[in-house]
């Protein structure tokens, strides 16, 4: 086994690290701390938080990169498959393993389309053939297949729930117990625990239910190759997250010094600025992305000799296409920051350093940096849903990830082609909308707590 | 006595359930002024509001019953309560400059009015819209008809505002701080219109207000809220000769007098949060007369012989069986002040800050290619001087420049022209690293102590800065002991230098801003109207501490105000600021007391005094002209009651009075040449 | 006023001149006309001649900034970037790879795009207007909750979903129209109804809520709290005075789109298969044809910054402290 981290998983690594330092740092500053306790004060901040994580969690494991060791050896060298897989991948490999030969509708025992086939009698009938894989123990499908179905979810569903009871046994004796009721978290009328309590068993019941089941059936149905639409749809949530996550961490730098800058010495540092960012904001963005990425698109076809494998090479294109969101989307940031710091840059406290003598570097880093952090930390949980949503439409349109990474934006357009079929294979396009929805509703609910805990326009008395 | 209004037992809460306004009761008589004085944050505009049934969202009415002629309005359906508002019962608010709508003409805001409770329309609304506008002495009406709020100044949009508040003709009009957001001149000229206006309709005001003076001026009756609940409630007369609950004596005392030699009678800590009352006597916490009782039992009202009313354990009946006659505010109440003044110097010795001819102009630009078209003269050849150990005074309105100059001196705004000298070094055009060595010397203490201090900074952060970048103090131990020492020095704990200035009260915060200046060791302090954000309460303290800092360390200031009776109190010498320049200077003895140019004597007459009267008012007509464009001649001449055909032709120059005189009027010269 | 508007509309064409220096360093700088040539050719066994053959026919065989063979002015003028680049100024597109006139191509498609985009903005200006004082008017209350639960519900799916949800509904399932196909005239009308509907739909979320976090900053204001004292009744306040100080910035966000409703809707007319500038961008895209996608790039800077301007001046309209200084 060789581990492989791609540009992505290193990014991904990254950014993890900076949030757990983050929060290492905040846990010390009660000031820092405040806002983030009114957020754990909100149920609906709790649950979409719980609910992200989870995601987060798919994301991360997907992000764990390996190449097998295959049995021959070249020279005595350990020769490793060219194919690139993850931690998630070996958790389902029961998922990824199990294709049928095309279209399957969820739940189903049978194929999609008909077929000829030899009947003992050494006819050919023309019918549905059982699947190889999804519901091959039943001896007879229209009599044991609601039953088995029903059974299947209800004992997944209970070990779920054995699973969760347990898990929230162990937390509550590992982290709560000592601190008991001095968290004042307890104090408050909107204690969010209760909520979170029944949405972590409701989850539970319904991940062993679905795993349960998957283990027999495609619960999502398959798509045209005949992969299972589940395990698609999970291994999409990694490219939605680094969408959303990278492209801001891209974002940030170019928002964060420039507008400061442009705010802060005005004059014609500010000139420049600003043009800078009138001439990337008047091309129509989806524009200016769709022109970066056929010119990335050409220069990575181009040189096809710099990546080891496909999977190398897609990542690349994933990488790419996070820098080219965040180079075309920094100007809204940028333009608020900018306006932020121009009324900042007139408050007595700055003048109160100006007459210190203290330097413009120190200044911004000290007194303006930490007070428009607010406005970056909301604008990167603001656009994180935007960014996935972006991420369909482009792969829609083309200029979005490589057709072999798996994304909604590719399931998707995958699926759109085979609405003319009939009766209609709705089940990708379902699994696609419906994971999205959900992530990206989490993601907006969170972010819509958090900017209200952020907020400073917004006074908080108790 | 003919009740108009008749409030009873109000409570008015958030939704949380804190009482914000607590059980309230007053009178008022048709005709009559009735003001209701009270510091920040104690419920006096909550009450208005709750009056008018415009309480903003998360607050409601709890109970009570409030009057008018006789009619319960807060049981009226909102759509009755409609024909009320704006018609038997109309308000002007603190801030003409955001109470107006922005996009729509001042005739269009009160032909609405019209519309609605006159049932006025078209031609005749419009004519009687001119006739309320002329009525609240507006010049240029049919103009002023078709002009949009930002055309106008500050004290016209106020006009405005009780023009339109007219229109529906009141019987009571509710006026919230309807002066605090002007300059002194324009105040008077405000107050005068709405007692003129009250005299021709027989109209009753509800004042609302903190400013001692207003009241002195206005009233007829007065109300004192403390933290929710009227703690007394008097005739002007009465209030102001037996102040008799032991928070409006302090009140009084707390104000900046003449006497220079007495430390002024602070009231010790701050107004209480919301919320945060116990079961005792509000005031009892910082009040030194409570006892025991005070903080077991909240007082109830008691009516003393004289009519006056009184929330205060000091007066019950019971207690002790006598009944303490209300006190006039004895000298024993007020702190002895522990120093002596310091002795008269001439300021052209041992000078410490010598400014000549300062210049800040700022361009305009304009037109296609954004030339400089001309300038805001904010300073226009400011010359000054102040010895060490003094206090030099800047007076004047908002728009003179006295902010200007004061960053100036300190090079955060670059002048134009000029020389600034401090301590021997002419600071004008330094280099950042030269001027890096002298900028220890002179420091600031800022107006808006919630805008002055970094929220994301602890206290010993703030105090430090300073010290970190000119490297005050060998190593951090070092610091660390003089920020304990500065902590002490300005009266706040120890400990505070871990908490967040979020923390801080007001007046707290002030105090650490005078210590974040003086963690360098300055030798002056600029002072941009330190108090003017603070409440009179704790305004006291904060002069009491600059003055003791002055008699410690040896300090100078300069003391930027608009507020005479601070200046009086503080300054040894006062620069009188017009339009960018200076018009008069002088001892505070000789100008205060006997004012040479017609703008400081306005200055002076327009400052509403507590006792009533007054020196002989001056009115001063109209309001500043814009620094853009100065007046020809004296600056002062068209709002000048003396103005003669000189004025219009040159600025005057400077006339020596006397040794520490200095006057730039040419009525000084007639008379100079008159005498000879 | 009006030397103001000159110095937006001079600002503009440095603006412009970026525009430009910027979609030529990417289409001819980051990679060279030959990649772009093995690009289309296809990447295997392509011979130096087919690659000069297309550089020839696309018009991209000369020097890109300065072509030292060339005398005098052709100097610059005969050159990739001036034939390529600075034309555009003129409008003057070249053609697209099928060998048509790209700024024909889109005079005839702006009129299909307009149809879609035209009736879908004012359409949903109208509706998300409403929408959000409607929850201004009940701020604080149940219907207030339910509306922006909905509206954060509404934006968090998908937009291609309402366009496939609704072709599914409105075309197949239920057969009200058809769902691809366009004819001008009358019977465009037909055509034009699901789209309009899906794309009216699809904006309710984010602007219902934009819209109401705009009336919500706008009624706390001062001026609001003096015509309730004067006794309005609070859908007069709602309608006489906060709706018009909120034009302000909602102008700010709905003028500046207006030109850029030529440009169509890219996912709504792939879909639906309107032959409008949408599709085209879509098409070109797709078929990698740079020219047509550079045309685009400097089409929709040139209406953005038109719309910058015409922001600019419909200020002028709704706030006299434009007007007046």
């Amino acid at each position: 086994m060789m581990p492989v981290v791609l540009w992505t998983d290193a990014m991904i690594f990254l950014l993890l690290a900076t949030i757990l330092a983050g929060a290492w740092h905040i846990r010390k500053w009660p000031h820092l701390m405040l806002p983030w306790q009114r957020v754990a004060t909100s149920s609906m901040g709790m649950v979409s938080l719980l609910i992200l994580s989870l995601f987060m969690l798919v994301g991360l494991l997907d992000s764990l990169h390996y190449r097998i060791a295959l049995p021959e050896k070249n020279n005595g060298q350990t020769v490793y498959s060219a194919e690139v897989v993850s931690a998630f991948d070996a958790l389902a490999s029961g998922l990824k393993s199990r294709t049928e030969k095309t279209y399957s509708a969820p739940m189903a025992a049978y194929l999609y389309a008909k077929e000829n086939m030899d009947t003992l009698e050494g006819k050919i009938l023309r019918d549905y053939p059982r699947l190889r894989f999804g519901g091959v123990h039943l001896s007879d499908v229209g009599r044991d297949w609601l039953g088995d179905v029903v059974q299947k979810a209800a004992r997944g569903a209970l070990a779920g729930l054995l699973l969760g009871v347990l898990l929230i046994a162990a937390i509550w004796i590992l982290f709560l117990r000592q601190r008991g009721d001095h968290l004042p978290l307890s104090k408050v009328a909107d204690n969010p625990r209760k909520a979170l309590l029944i949405t972590t068993l409701l989850l539970a019941a319904f991940f062993g239910a679905v795993s349960n089941l998957a283990a027999s059936y495609h619960v999502l149905g398959t798509d045209k190759v005949g992969q299972d639409v589940l395990y698609l749809a999970l291994k999409s949530i990694r490219t939605g997250l680094v969408i959303g996550t990278i492209t801001t961490l891209v974002t940030l730098p170019f928002a964060l010094l420039l507008g400061v800058a442009a705010g802060y010495f005005r004059g014609w540092v500010d000139d420049i600025i600003q043009y800078i960012y009138t001439v990337l904001s008047s091309i129509p963005s989806v524009l200016l992305i769709a022109a970066a990425v056929l010119m990335m698109q050409v220069t990575i076809e181009m040189h096809p000799e710099w990546f080891e494998t496909s999977a190398a090479r897609a990542d690349v294109r994933l990488l790419s296409l996070c820098l080219i969101l965040g180079l075309t989307s920094w100007t809204g940031l940028c333009r608020l920051l900018r306006g932020e710091t121009l009324k900042l840059r007139e408050l007595e406290y700055i003048q109160a350093a100006q007459a210190f003598g203290v330097s413009s570097p120190r200044i911004i880093t000290q007194h303006i940096m930490p007070n428009v952090m607010h406005i970056v930390l909301i604008a990167m949980v603001m656009d994180f849903s935007g960014l996935v949503l972006a991420e369909a439409v482009l792969s829609y349109v083309g200029v979005g990830v490589d057709p072999s990474t798996m994304s909604f934006g590719t399931l998707i357009n995958a699926a759109r082609l085979e609405m003319g079929r009939d009766p209609i294979v709705w089940w990708t396009l379902a699994a696609a909308f419906g994971f999205m929805l959900v992530l990206v509703l989490a993601a907006n609910l969170f972010a819509d707590v958090v900017r209200d805990a952020f907020d400073p326009r917004l006074s908080h008395k108790n | 006595m003919n009740k108009l209004l008749s409030v009873q037992s109000l409570v008015t809460s958030l939704n949380a359930g804190t009482a914000i306004v607590d059980d309230i009761s007053f009178d008022i008589a048709a005709g009559e002024t009735f003001a209701l004085l009270g510091e920040s944050g104690c419920g006096k505009s909550m009450t208005a509001l709750s009056l008018m049934r415009l309480l903003p969202d998360g607050v409601h009415l709890k109970q009570g019953a409030v009057h008018l002629t006789n009619e319960n309005i807060l049981m009226l359906p909102e759509r009755d309560m409609r024909r009320i508002r704006g018609g038997r019962m109309a308000m002007i608010f603190q801030e003409p400059g955001l109470s107006l709508n922005p996009v729509m003409t001042v005739g269009a805001q009160i032909a609405e009015t019209l519309a609605l409770h006159q049932d006025m329309h078209g031609a005749m609304a419009e004519a009687r819209c001119a006739e309320l506008l002329e009525q609240v002495g507006l010049s240029d009406v049919q103009r002023r008809l078709r002009a949009y709020p930002f055309q106008l100044s500050g004290g016209m949009k106020q006009r405005v505002m009780i023009a339109m508040a007219l229109a529906g003709q009141p019987k009571l009009l509710i006026a919230d701080e309807p002066t605090t957001a002007l300059d002194v001149t324009i105040q008077a000229q405000v107050l005068q219109l709405l007692r003129d206006t009250q005299q021709q309709s027989d109209m009753s005001i509800l004042l609302i207000t903190h400013d001692l003076g207003v009241v002195a001026q206005m009233a007829h009756r007065v109300a004192v809220m403390y933290a929710g609940q009227i703690v007394e409630q008097a005739s002007r007369v009465q209030l102001f000769a037996h102040p008799a609950h032991p928070y409006t004596q302090k009140l009084f005392a707390a104000l900046p007098h003449a006497n220079k030699g007495q430390a002024l009678a602070a009231i010790s800590g701050s107004v209480p949060a919301l919320g945060s009352a116990g079961v005792g006597c509000r005031f009892a916490p910082r009040c030194d007369q409570a006892w025991a009782r005070c903080h077991a039992e909240m007082p109830g009202w008691t009516k003393l012989p004289n009519g006056q009313g009184v929330r205060c354990h000091l007066y019950d009946t019971d207690e002790a069986g006598t009944t303490k006659q209300p006190s006039g505010i004895s000298a024993s109440q007020a702190e002895q002040g522990s120093s002596s003044r310091v002795p008269p110097q001439r300021s052209s010795e041992n000078s410490l800050l010598q400014v000549e001819n300062l210049r800040v102009h700022f361009p305009i630009h304009k037109g296609i290619l954004q030339r400089t078209v001309g300038y805001v003269k904010a300073v226009d050849g400011v010359s000054l001087t102040i010895a060490a150990g003094r206090t030099l005074a800047l007076v004047g309105e908002s728009g003179c420049g006295k902010t200007t100059v004061g960053k100036a001196l300190l090079q955060l705004v670059q002048p134009t022209a000029g020389s600034v000298r401090f301590a021997g070094n002419d600071l004008v055009g330094l280099g950042a690293q030269q001027l890096h060595v002298q900028r220890a010397g002179m420091q600031m203490v800022f107006q808006d102590p919630y805008a002055s201090l970094n929220p994301k900074m602890r206290v010993a952060e703030i105090l430090q800065e300073g010290m970190d970048v000119l490297s005050i103090g060998k190593n951090s131990t070092e610091r660390q002991q003089r920020i304990d020492e500065l902590l002490d020095q300005v009266g706040l704990a120890q400990a505070s230098k871990w908490r967040y200035p979020h923390e801080f009260s007001g007046g707290q915060r002030q105090r650490i801003a005078i210590a974040r200046a003086l963690a360098v060791n300055p030798s002056l302090l600029i002072c941009d109207e330190p108090t003017s954000a603070l409440d009179v309460s704790v305004q006291a303290q904060i002069l009491n501490l600059l003055k003791t800092l002055q008699q410690e360390l040896g300090l100078s200031y300069l003391f930027i105000s608009h507020n005479l009776a601070v200046v009086e109190y503080l300054a040894h010498e006062v620069c009188v600021m017009y339009l960018g320049r200076i018009v008069e200077r002088g001892t505070v003895a000789e100008v205060m007391r006997a004012p040479h140019h017609p703008y400081t004597r306005a200055l002076i007459s327009a400052v509403p005094h507590i006792d009533g009267s007054g020196i002989e008012t001056v009115r001063l007509e109209g309001e500043m002209p814009s620094p853009t464009n100065p007046p020809q001649g004296c600056y002062f001449h068209p709002r000048c009651p003396h103005a003669m055909d000189v004025c219009q032709m040159d600025y005057p120059k400077a006339t020596h009075v006397s040794d520490t005189r200095q006057v730039h009027c040419y009525l000084e010269t007639t008379e100079k040449v008159k005498q000879s | 006023m009006i030397a103001y508007l000159i110095r937006r509309i001079l600002y503009a064409f440095p603006v412009l001149v970026g525009v430009n220096l910027l979609t030529f360093a990417l289409f001819f700088v980051v990679n060279t006309p030959d990649d772009m040539a093995r690009m289309q050719l296809g990447m295997k066994r392509v011979t130096p001649e087919a690659i000069e053959k297309w550089k020839q026919q696309q018009g991209y065989d000369k020097p890109l900034m300065l072509n030292t063979q060339a005398a005098g002015m052709s100097k610059i003028s005969d050159t990739v970037f001036f034939e390529k680049s600075v034309r555009m100024f003129a409008f003057d597109f070249g053609y697209a790879n099928d060998g048509r006139n790209i700024a024909r191509e889109i005079q005839t498609r702006m009129l299909p795009s307009l149809a879609i985009a035209l009736p879908t903005f004012v359409v949903g200006l109208l509706l998300y207007i409403t929408f959000a004082l409607f929850m201004t008017l009940f701020r604080g209350t149940a219907l207030d909750t339910l509306g922006v639960t909905l509206c954060v519900f509404l934006m968090s799916v998908s937009g291609l979903f309402y366009i496939i949800g609704g072709q599914f509904l409105a075309g197949k399932l239920w057969h009200w129209v058809p769902i691809s196909g366009y004819v001008g005239g009358t019977d465009s009308i037909k055509f034009i109804l699901l789209p309009v509907l899906i794309g009216v739909v699809g904006g309710i979320g984010a602007s219902g809520r934009w819209y109401r976090t705009i009336f919500l900053e706008e009624i706390s204001k001062d001026y609001v709290r003096t015509a309730r004292a004067k006794g309005l009744s609070e859908l007069r306040v709602l309608f006489g005075h906060v709706l018009k100080n909120a034009m302000i910035p909602i102008l700010t966000g709905v003028v500046v789109v207006i030109p850029l409703l030529f440009m169509g809707s890219l996912l709504t007319e792939s879909f639906f298969g309107i032959p409008g500038l949408g599709s085209y961008t879509i098409d070109a895209i797709n078929a990698q044809d740079f020219g047509v996608v550079r045309a685009m790039v400097f089409l929709g800077s040139v209406l953005y910054i038109v719309g910058l301007v015409l922001t600019d001046i419909s200020y002028t309209l709704v706030d006299p402290r434009v007007r007046l200084q």
